[in-house]
């Protein structure tokens, strides 16, 4: 069954480093709506700024180009952050996500795709080489006693 | 960001702050990378207490760390770890091969 949405945003920038600490933040904003503790919060802004890092780093190794960055939140207390490009894509989505690996030389650890999956609950790659890349993460918020929305 | 790096007798300190992200971490990695080429430290020290974000650029970062340290003969040891960051390190398994004191 699908999840009724409640409200959205999109974000579109450039893939300059420079805009890593922009999408996390923008995202953080976005979540505050739920109540997040600051625990959720620092766990979604580190799986933002590791999705966009990709973007950035893997989608567009020689050229800059646009990445989405779309939020939503559902009705069960769920924020959803999609990070989209329009990139090289991704052959072996299984190897992209396999802790260690990384195409990224010394700077990158490989552990992009594990902390994401730590941080959050879900993690869902679509991705087709030459096309681009779409990792769509979901995140429970857990409801405070005595509070609401 | 910020990246200062200190010490004597082959013991190197290394003090980070700010965003520790892929935008950040290269300048961390090109002071680092000049230091320890310097000093050749066998024992590193990383003080992360003024970090207020890091992702896995800093994992890249304290490996770089770690493997330039083992060459020595010696480590790396990480303090004043926010929650944040640690939540990060732990992640990725670093407890395994640096101390967290």
């Amino acid at each position: 069954m699908t999840t009724k949405e409640i409200n959205s945003a999109e974000v579109r920038f450039l893939s300059r480093s420079a805009n890593e600490g922009f999408a996390r933040t923008a995202a953080a904003c976005f979540a505050a709506q739920l109540d997040p503790t600051l625990e959720e919060v620092n766990d979604i802004k580190t799986a933002v700024s590791e999705a966009v890092t990709n973007s950035i780093v893997h989608g567009y190794p020689d050229r800059l180009g646009r990445v989405l960055l779309r939020l939503r939140l559902l009705e069960d207390n769920t924020v959803e952050v999609q990070v989209k490009d329009w990139g090289v894509g991704i052959g072996d989505i299984g190897q992209a996500r396999t802790p260690m690996f990384t195409t990224g030389g010394g700077e990158r650890s490989g552990m992009g795709f594990t902390i994401m999956e730590s941080f959050m609950d879900s993690v869902k790659v679509r991705s087709a080489p030459g096309k681009g890349t779409a990792v769509t993460m979901r995140k429970r918020i857990a409801l405070r006693v005595g509070g609401g929305r | 960001m910020a990246v200062v790096c200190t010490g004597h007798d082959r013991n190197m300190t290394v003090t980070i702050s700010g965003e520790v992200d892929h935008h950040g971490a290269r300048q961390i990695m090109a002071e680092l990378d000049r230091q320890m080429a310097a000093v050749l430290p066998r024992n590193i020290t990383v003080d992360l207490g003024g970090v207020s974000f890091m992702d896995s650029s800093g994992i890249a970062v304290l490996l770089r760390a770690y493997q330039s340290a083992g060459r020595q003969g010696g480590g790396v040891t990480v303090v004043n770890v926010p929650d944040q960051a640690g939540r990060v390190l732990r992640a990725a398994g670093l407890q395994r091969l640096i101390r967290f004191a």
